[in-house]
């Protein structure tokens, strides 16, 4: 066999073991799709990728068993909050904690580190009962607070911290020769040069608060409260058991966006989760 | 808030005891204090209260707060064998999704580290469910590891095999659990993996090819050695991540069937926000933090070790 055969064989091989890899993988989300198209009985039947009666009802049915069109902008709008909060903040923070000289900045440093090895599951319980003193039981209120204050904040002021640092230091200095503030170096030359850490804080960050699923349990309890994970789950007949149509169907209409946005960025947001892995 | 009208205000500010550096230490604050803020309100805080908690006998409905000690770690951990179960369940969970996550995120990430024609596809398929919510995971395998019309039990019906009723059935339901956990989180770790190895210069595989090593050779001298250090990264990650599971178990089983599944962070949410025991509750969310505490601290002592 020649050495030309050889590779072509060898790429023949990757190609299929992780083709075969994959199928855990995509299945699930081509199936899902396919049987929020089907009716009830058809889902138990025979499996096939294309239903054999295209039900575009179930789409319908779905907003009407409960206000999921609310539920989705719910979603999107405390994802949306969380993110532009944790931006502001986490880049404030970091940009101080990089870049300035204070008493107490190793200490602040070492009580953040200590934010980020306690679990969220740690503090749920007295956080409900402040939230309840608070009269902000069943609002978006936590949902906005606790993601943004958690260890998800922290992991963000430490990643936009660890990016302010390996900045070079020329600009803020010809920032200063112009009369710029601290405040005015930190919006006009310190975040317009870290746009690659803040727009993987960006997107972890709404990724994290839109599939957010403890809080929202803990902390919610109208329909039209809910967000899309907590919905998702509650497409259930009298007997609670799953109306699969539905939900198989709502669940599509929750994730395929994602998805798109997903395919269209891959490159951004698989960076985003590698820098901060690395960093955070 | 444009510079120069802040230049301005800065001047008409100078006072003499107000130094320069004084004054940036003012400024530093003022960045750091509403993160400062929520985080002493919305995590020292309850963290010191889940500590008093801890030590309290307190039921929601039935009873008031009364200062027990550490009677409710005593509870968990003598008197309640329910409690090693559920450690039992998180350890099994750990030990069974761990290494199988990692190695096939290594495994993964080697064969998509380097440029290749359908290297950005497969990245972006195996990375797909990283993105997707634990909801709609859980709800789509919930459903596809049905006994009786379930995806996978029809697929294995046609090569004869009969399986069964995974989520239902305590010795398989922890197995399937935690199968498609890994399937959900296995793209995180791949993608760490990948970061690392683009670090490694290729120059290094390729001298020790010309001295001879083969393939495998190359991973376990050369490789392997470089990666040591994100390994242990991706362990704590991955640990961690591990003993906090709590939608796949709440989606899938709810800690069932005879409580096979009822790990800590599902356990931690049923006593507090079900049985509304938040004394026992808080102690447990305690031992959690703990055993957590000590994975770090273990992992930070062997990753400054491997590091020198």
């Amino acid at each position: 066999m020649t050495q030309r055969q050889l590779d072509r064989l060898k790429q023949a091989m990757w190609l299929v073991s992780l083709s075969i890899l994959a199928v855990p993988f995509v299945f699930p989300f081509l199936w899902m799709v396919s049987s929020g198209f089907k009716s009830a009985t058809e889902i138990f039947g025979q499996p096939t990728l294309i239903p054999h009666v295209w039900r575009w009802t179930n789409f319908v049915e779905v907003f009407e068993y409960q206000p999921f069109a609310q539920q989705y902008f719910n979603s999107l709008y405390i994802a949306s909050l969380v993110t532009i909060l944790t931006l502001i903040l986490s880049s404030l923070a970091g940009y101080a904690l990089a870049r300035m000289r204070f008493a107490g900045a190793g200490l602040l440093m070492l009580f953040l580190i200590s934010a980020l090895m306690v679990p969220e599951e740690v503090t749920i319980i007295p956080n409900f009962f402040l939230m309840r003193w608070l009269g902000l039981m069943d609002t978006h209120a936590p949902l906005v607070l606790l993601p943004v204050f958690g260890p998800h904040g922290v992991m963000a002021t430490f990643l936009m911290r660890q990016y302010f640092v390996a900045l070079p230091k020329e600009l803020e200095e010809a920032g200063k020769m112009d009369g710029l503030s601290r405040l005015g170096i930190w919006w006009k030359i310190a975040l317009p040069m870290s746009r690659p850490a803040l727009a993987a804080v960006a997107i972890i960050t709404f990724l994290f608060s839109w599939n957010l699923f403890l809080e929202p349990l803990v902390f919610l309890s109208s329909l039209d409260k809910f967000t899309l994970p907590l919905a998702l789950s509650n497409f259930t007949d009298a007997y609670g058991l799953p109306l699969w149509h539905l939900q198989l169907a709502a669940t599509s209409l929750a994730v395929v966006p994602i998805l798109i946005v997903y395919l269209i960025a891959q490159r951004q947001i698989i960076e985003s989760f590698a820098m901060s892995g690395v960093k955070g | 808030m444009t510079g120069s009208t802040d230049q301005t205000r800065a001047r008409g500010f100078r006072v003499p005891w107000l130094t320069l550096k004084r004054r940036e230490a003012i400024e530093a604050w003022l960045f750091v204090s509403p993160t400062l803020a929520g985080f002493l309100i919305f995590f020292l805080g309850p963290l010191i209260a889940v500590i008093l908690y801890s030590m309290s006998e307190w039921n929601l409905l039935s009873g008031e707060q009364i200062f027990v000690g550490l009677a409710n770690y005593e509870h968990a951990l003598q008197e309640n064998p329910e409690f090693w179960h559920v450690i039992r369940n998180s350890i099994v969970f750990a030990i069974g999704l761990v290494p199988m996550n990692m190695a096939l995120a290594l495994m993964l990430a080697l064969a998509l580290a380097r440029p290749r024609r359908g290297v950005i596809f497969f990245r972006t398929v195996f990375f797909a469910p990283v993105v997707t919510s634990a909801v709609a995971w859980a709800i789509v395998w919930k459903f596809l590891l049905q006994g009786e019309g379930g995806t996978v039990n029809q697929m294995l019906a046609i090569i004869g095999i009969d399986g069964p009723n995974w989520l239902r059935e305590p010795d398989w339901a922890m197995a399937a659990v935690i199968v498609t956990r890994v399937i959900k989180m296995v793209g995180l770790n791949m993608i760490l993996y990948i970061a690392a190895l683009q670090t490694i210069p290729r120059d290094y595989e390729e001298a020790a090819r010309l001295e001879g090593a083969s393939g495998w050779q190359v991973f376990r001298m050369v490789t392997w050695p470089l990666l040591a250090p994100t390994t242990l990264i991706i362990m704590v990650i991955t640990s961690i991540g591990s003993f906090k599971v709590f939608d796949h178990i709440y989606l899938m089983t709810g800690g069932g069937p005879e409580n096979g599944t009822l790990v800590l962070a599902f356990y931690i949410y049923e006593q507090a926000f079900e049985f509304f025991n938040i004394g026992y509750a808080s102690a447990l969310a305690m031992i959690m933090f703990m055993l957590v505490l000590a994975l770090t601290i273990v992992q930070l002592i062997l990753r400054r070790k491997g590091a020198t």
